[in-house]
């Protein structure tokens, strides 16, 4: 496939992940921050964010399976999830984040249950997104293209 | 955004000479946070160290209990996140400010919560800028403006 073709594939994927609401102008703040100096920092902070998030689901699954859940403990690992994710501009898993905390404010045990599951697959599916984006990027540069830069109309 | 210039500036820690780049310290325990306040700041030609928590930050400004003498490095801005698990980043505040030696360094809190109780308090402790997560590099050029501005 031409390099041009790739490109369009990658600005067309890209704009879709913001129309469907996966990614928020979050995500653009951290393109923008990438640069000759530091070429692969979304990248590593992506990374970090898949690291980050799969320790902190599992220390939630295993919390939420004690018999008595202390509440305040998981509202700690979900305040840590959404502030990643806020961070990186994950926005769907931020807000299965925004709902999760109101479960553990009730201290209601079903609801964090649900919420949890809601969580893991938000996560799942934009890791799933951005794993495909960067691999669209890698193969741009192979090809000895440049990465488009998205204009968004925020 | 809150904001609020406090204050006198005295000679000794804050001041910033035209051309020298400004070293901030940076306190979050979120490792992506960190890593995300250290970029932005860098891109604005600051000088970053970053601490995961404020006993940690506390040692590397000469006021922890396992500060080293001869260790004591000169900032001139502290940017720290209010939630942090043991000591919160109102509490690094207060010492901040009680220290004789560090209380003009100006400090800098970010919320990823919109608390407007939280805000005042921070400010009337002595907090010169309160930032809301994440963090944008506007935000940081407006932080950097406000720091040299106050300098003045």
């Amino acid at each position: 496939m031409e390099v041009v073709q790739i490109q369009r594939r990658l600005v067309d994927y890209t704009k879709s992940l913001f129309m469907e609401g996966f990614l928020d102008g979050q995500f653009l703040q951290l393109q923008q921050l990438q640069d000759e100096s530091n070429p692969d920092f979304v990248v590593e902070v992506v990374s970090l964010f898949f690291d980050d998030s799969e320790k902190l689901l599992n220390e939630l699954t295993i919390a939420l399976d004690q018999p008595n859940v202390d509440f305040k403990k998981v509202d700690g690992h979900v305040h840590q999830l959404k502030g990643s994710s806020s961070s990186i501009g994950a926005q769907r898993v931020k807000n299965a984040c925004i709902a999760f905390r109101s479960f553990c404010e009730g201290q209601n045990i079903e609801g964090c249950l649900a919420c949890l599951q809601q969580v893991k697959q938000e996560y799942y599916l934009v890791k799933n997104k951005l794993e495909t984006l960067f691999r669209l990027e890698q193969q741009i540069v192979a090809s000895g293209g440049s990465i488009p830069m998205i204009e968004m109309g925020f | 955004m809150g904001g609020g210039c406090g204050g006198d500036s005295s000679e000794d820690v804050a001041v910033v000479e035209l051309g020298d780049e400004p070293h901030v310290l940076a306190v979050d325990d979120n490792l992506i946070d960190r890593k995300l306040v250290e970029k932005l700041l860098k891109n604005s030609s600051c000088k970053v160290t970053t601490a995961e928590n404020a006993p940690r930050a506390l040692d590397y400004l000469g006021l922890g209990n396992d500060t080293l003498e001869g260790t004591v490095s000169k900032v001139n801005l502290i940017i720290t996140d209010y939630c942090m698990p043991g000591m919160t980043g109102y509490e690094l505040l207060k010492k901040i400010k009680e220290s004789s030696v560090l209380k003009e360094v100006p400090v800098v809190i970010m919320s990823s919560e919109n608390i407007p109780t939280r805000i005042s308090e921070c400010l009337e402790e002595g907090a010169k800028m309160f930032m809301l997560k994440p963090l944008k590099q506007s935000d940081v050029k407006q932080l950097k403006w406000h720091l040299m501005e106050c300098r003045n």
